[in-house]
């Protein structure tokens, strides 16, 4: 398909690009917006998750008698007494279900944390105290939640890319590499814990399922659970007007599954909402990962073997692999390349999506390997990467549709001011502060997915936009808004949006940081035929003229290619060696990440990103305790994340970069920020101290440590 | 989350006759941490007695030249008061360095004085944790315990004691004032805290039923030139994983008074006597600081991963008494 980047629109200004607060942000800071936890219904039964507290084994019996017995309470609702449900369905994304959604099918017991009950009372703190005083049986059987390097049952997985990518011969590279690094790096279990719960109200209304719910795609969540439930999808709806987060985890979980179940059986409207600790089992998670890197370089940095190779965890009920080694066959080339992702089955929760996927702990080993391979060549790490900038895709070698590394690197060096970087480590010092700065190279995928809108004129002059769109807070219904108006050449005052209802028709989630270029494409391509309607001086009938559009068609049509976002990163970091603190001072991002529709919720989704990235550097960790199984303070008291504190001078920019192939030119910016930032700081502590961390988070007791080990410069 | 009563009490007398010998019930301050427990099925009261609106809300000085400060004062009126931060700035730093705002507008001195470790065991109902449970054992020695105690733990227990405030009032010698059915009492702030040896669910000396009625500093002319520093995994709103209140007079060169307590080291402040006996009358130079440290810390019991609060705790009493004395000097 080929179409113009740029809507003409005679002597109007476009609204995309134009800086725009939210067209819901006075509901939002009002309390106006209902919330899926919030909305009111007369009858509501409250639900209870009662889950597991032993690792592994079986259910012997549930002690319910004295439960039903208690104050409000009608029902408790188990794998002795619960409906029959199907899992053996391919959902939107192509993967079968998390059997951890798939509630009360039978008694076995997978990990701590799984749901074994669902208490059912007329108010929410009955079904809670009920819940709490359920009793239930296990036979307890030996777990095993052990993650590490050295598991011998770990396999090849291939998740959603092929395990294994190699050519050239690997070790003979290596052998005749000037220099060679070869390096382990950990990342943590980490959590994306949205501050929205995960929240459902489902009711019938006769034949007619209505789920009201929290999540990051109505078609998504509509579909899985018309298959779980073996019912017509057409007799389902599910709507989510307003999303607090999902970051990968608002799909379908626990919850609604129970709560749908529970409306069945009782025939009243019934609502599941998760405490935050029960978030910590049952919404997916990141996996730890364990990575080992080997480049091997001439002596001026050009890279000619190159291996990352990843292992992740995943549960004994799904395989879900976090494909960390997939940013090497984007980012550098070799004339050897050899990538792995490999996965262990442990009896732990199952994992999932987690905001940049793969890329996000993937970037962190192969770029602090840069960083590590720049020292060892006595290379500045930009030229370095400038050096090694691919032409064409190290594994396809497809070309890539546009590429921007190289000038995300100059402008951000220009700005960051590197070019009067000192490279040696250790010796910058503010007080009790030793300071450095790091970089990083960042990319993630430019993908779009098929999906459908229509957009109606009404006689007035306005206009709706209707297509089944989740705003999980990047601010979607407000870039749509803004690309109907320039397909419409309207004003965006006149066009009203509306998202979140699967009545809308199939539509792409909010995921994989295609859901505002998939919408927009689909909008964008209603509202133009609108137009080109209205041109022709038709009268509007009161029902108004309603163009449907689905892409399908138009996104088979694209040819293949790399499609990215590329961006470099910037820090710098003070570390106090006396107590081992690690504090961001200032951070640029500087992304070539497509057509910025909304530069004013861009910049946060982008610098969103980016504190995630310091968050991941220096502060997130769910800490395993093996001998239970289960997490410890798993809250976000014992879960940190960064505080406002912590987050610096922080900038966040872009280069001109439309997407060639996309009619409104955009390439997706929800996850990009997160990519290459922790190594970013995890670089700039190296400069700062002389000491590299390869295990995130860099806590203090790390810091400490590892000087202790390595004999730092002296506090 | 239990059903529970809840009663206003009017004064001192009727809060204790409310409160009564009943185990199932608890004083309501700000509820910042109750709250919080009642809500993970920690605490399961089965009646609350709030006392906020008690007459304990003054800070005033004593004729002595110390200060009372009333119960229910919260910690944000605390840390803001002009006496705290003329005579005894490091309880204001220390206050300030706790929760976050809308918290410490919240949390009361009392409340703050009888808060419950934080350890990951302790909070979540479905572990053992001699504490809660007494018997039921410790899974923090075998388990997760990067920021339990390295001074005066025992088998049973190694939580550490997660207030700030409590750090500096052990260093300037504070007295806790209760009231019970049977009359008034006072306890140093340095015996409120019973060691912890077999019986880590006693976490108080205070009577059955005891309500704090306040707090006494004695007058500490050495706290006029005090610090608090606090290290923590993010720059706010954390727990200390070491915290040091230090007040240091230098005259000549030499160490006139100091006063030092350790936070989050153990499960109570740690008033560190051993270190201000090396102080006291050496030198004020940094190697007597690293020798005060060290004799404080020579009991340092550390666990397979809470080993760096040694180190931690040596640098920061060597950092802190070196910038106090440095500050006086100019």
């Amino acid at each position: 398909m080929t179409t113009a980047t740029t809507p003409r629109t005679g002597t109007r200004a476009p609204s995309v690009g134009t800086a725009r607060t939210r067209v819901e942000g006075r509901e939002k800071v009002t309390g106006a917006a209902r919330y899926a936890g919030e909305i009111p219904f007369a009858g509501l039964v409250h639900g209870w998750l009662v889950l597991s507290t032993v690792a592994h084994g079986r259910i012997r019996a549930l002690d319910t008698e004295p439960v039903l017995a208690m104050p409000g309470v009608l029902a408790v609702l188990d794998h002795r007494n619960a409906p029959r449900l199907n899992t053996d369905f391919a959902s939107l994304l192509g993967m079968r279900p998390d059997p951890t959604c798939a509630v009360f099918q039978h008694g076995r017991v997978p990990h701590r944390g799984w749901p074994v009950a669902l208490v059912l009372a007329e108010t929410s703190e009955q079904a809670r105290e009920a819940a709490e005083s359920l009793v239930v049986h296990y036979e307890e059987e030996p777990h095993d939640t052990d993650f590490g390097a050295d598991r011998p049952d770990a396999y090849r997985a291939d998740g959603i890319m092929p395990a294994v990518t190699e050519k050239g011969d690997l070790e003979a590279e290596l052998a005749a590499a000037d220099v060679v690094v070869d390096a382990e790096y950990t990342t943590p279990e980490e959590h994306h814990n949205p501050m929205e719960p995960h929240a459902a109200t489902a009711h019938w209304d006769g034949d007619r399922l209505e789920v009201f719910d929290s999540n990051q795609g109505a078609t998504w969540v509509v579909g899985d659970l018309a298959n779980l439930f073996s019912i017509d999808p057409a007799t389902v709806r599910v709507r989510s007007e307003h999303v607090g987060g999902g970051f990968g985890s608002k799909g379908v979980r626990a919850h609604q599954v129970a709560a749908v179940m529970a409306a069945s059986v009782l025939r009243r409207p019934v609502r599941v909402v998760m405490t935050r600790r029960q978030m910590f089992t049952l919404i997916g998670y990141r996996s730890p990962t364990v990575q080992r890197i080997r480049l091997g370089a001439d002596a001026d940095g050009r890279i000619r073997a190159l291996e990352h190779r990843s292992l992740s965890a995943t549960s004994t009920v799904f395989e879900f692999v976090e494909p960390s080694s997939g940013v090497a066959r984007v980012m550098y080339d070799a004339d050897a390349h050899r990538t792995e992702n490999r996965v262990v089955r442990l009896d732990v929760p199952s994992p999932t999506f987690m905001r940049a996927p793969g890329e996000a702990p993937g970037s962190f080993a192969l770029e602090s390997a840069m960083d590590e391979l720049a020292v060892a060549c006595g290379q500045d790490p930009v030229a370095l990467r400038l050096r090694n900038d691919a032409e064409r895709g190290p594994v396809s070698g497809l070309p890539f549709a546009s590429r921007r590394l190289s000038d995300c690197f100059r402008e951000g060096a220009r700005r960051f001011g590197w070019a009067d970087r000192d490279p040696r480590p250790g010796l910058r010092r503010d007080g009790r502060w030793l300071l450095g700065t790091g970089t990083a190279a960042a990319s993630f995928p430019a993908g779009v997915a098929p999906s459908t809108a229509t957009v109606t004129a009404h006689p007035d002059g306005r206009f709706t936009v209707r297509i089944a769109a989740a705003d999980i807070g990047t601010g979607a219904r407000t870039a749509l808004t803004l690309v109907a108006a320039d397909a419409l050449h309207a004003d965006p005052e006149r066009i009203h949006v509306r998202i979140g209802d699967s009545d809308f028709g199939p539509a792409m989630i909010a995921g994989g940081s295609m859901g505002t270029r998939s919408w927009s494409w689909a909008v964008q391509t209603a509202a133009q035929e609108v137009r080109e309607r209205l041109a022709l001086g038709t009268d509007i009938p009161a029902e108004g003229i309603t163009v449907r559009a689905n892409t399908a068609e138009a996104i088979g049509a694209l040819t293949p290619a790399e499609r990215h976002s590329f961006g470099a990163q910037f820090a710098e970091v003070a570390v106090d060696p006396g107590t081992g603190e690690v504090r961001v001072r200032r951070m640029l991002g500087i992304f070539a990440a497509g057509r910025i529709v909304n530069p004013l919720t861009a910049r946060n989704q982008l610098l969103g990103g980016m504190i995630w990235g310091i968050s991941m550097a220096l502060h997130e960790e769910a800490v395993r305790d093996h001998a239970s199984g289960g997490l410890v303070g798993a809250d976000l008291a014992g879960y940190h994340v960064p505080t406002h504190a912590d987050v610096p001078r922080i900038e966040a920019d872009w280069i001109d970069d439309p997407d060639p192939n996309d009619p409104v030119g955009i390439k997706g910016i929800g996850e990009i920020g997160i990519v290459g930032a922790a190594a970013a700081v995890a670089n700039a502590v190296w400069h700062a101290t002389g000491v590299r961390h390869r295990t995130l988070p860099i806590r203090p007791d790390r810091v400490l440590s590892a000087a202790a080990r390595e004999g730092a410069p002296d506090a | 989350m239990r059903e529970f009563d809840y009663q206003r009490a009017a004064d001192v007398a009727g809060a204790v006759a409310l409160l009564g010998a009943d185990p199932d019930s608890r004083y309501l301050g700000g509820g910042t941490n109750l709250v919080d427990l009642m809500k993970a099925g920690v605490e399961r009261p089965a009646r609350l007695v709030d006392i906020r609106e008690l007459p304990l809300d003054r800070v005033e000085s004593t004729p002595e030249g110390g200060l009372r400060i009333g119960a229910t004062v919260t910690n944000a009126d605390l840390a803001a008061h002009p006496e705290v931060r003329r005579r005894y700035p490091a309880l204001a730093q220390a206050l300030l360095a706790g929760a976050s705002g809308q918290l410490r507008n919240m949390a009361t001195v009392g409340g703050n004085l009888l808060q419950r470790t934080r350890c990951g065991y302790f909070t979540d109902v479905t572990r053992p944790c001699n504490k809660r449970v007494p018997g039921s054992g410790c899974p923090a020695l075998e388990g997760e315990h990067h920021n339990h105690a390295i001074l005066g733990a025992s088998e049973r227990c190694v939580a550490v004691h997660p207030s700030d405030m409590a750090v500096p009032l052990a260093a300037f010698d504070a007295v806790v004032r209760f009231e019970t059915a049977d009359g008034p009492g006072e306890l140093p702030l340095t015996e409120f805290y019973p060691p912890v040896g077999d019986t880590p669910e006693r976490e108080t000396a205070l009577p059955a039923g005891a309500l704090i009625t306040g707090v006494v500093l004695p007058p500490a002319p050495v706290a006029a030139r005090s610090r608090y520093r606090k290290v923590r995994e993010r720059a706010s709103y954390a727990f200390a994983i070491g915290s040091l209140a230090a007040a240091l007079d230098v005259r000549g060169g030499v160490v006139h008074e100091a006063r030092l307590a350790l936070g989050a080291v153990a499960s109570r402040p740690w008033r560190a006597h051993a270190a201000e006996r090396v102080l006291t009358g050496a030198p004020a130079t940094p190697e007597t600081y690293a020798a005060a440290a060290d004799a404080e810390l020579a009991a340092a019991r550390p666990l397979p991963h809470n080993g760096y609060k040694v180190d931690l705790m040596r640098n920061l009493v060597v950092a802190v008494l070196t910038e106090l004395a440095e500050e006086a000097a100019r």
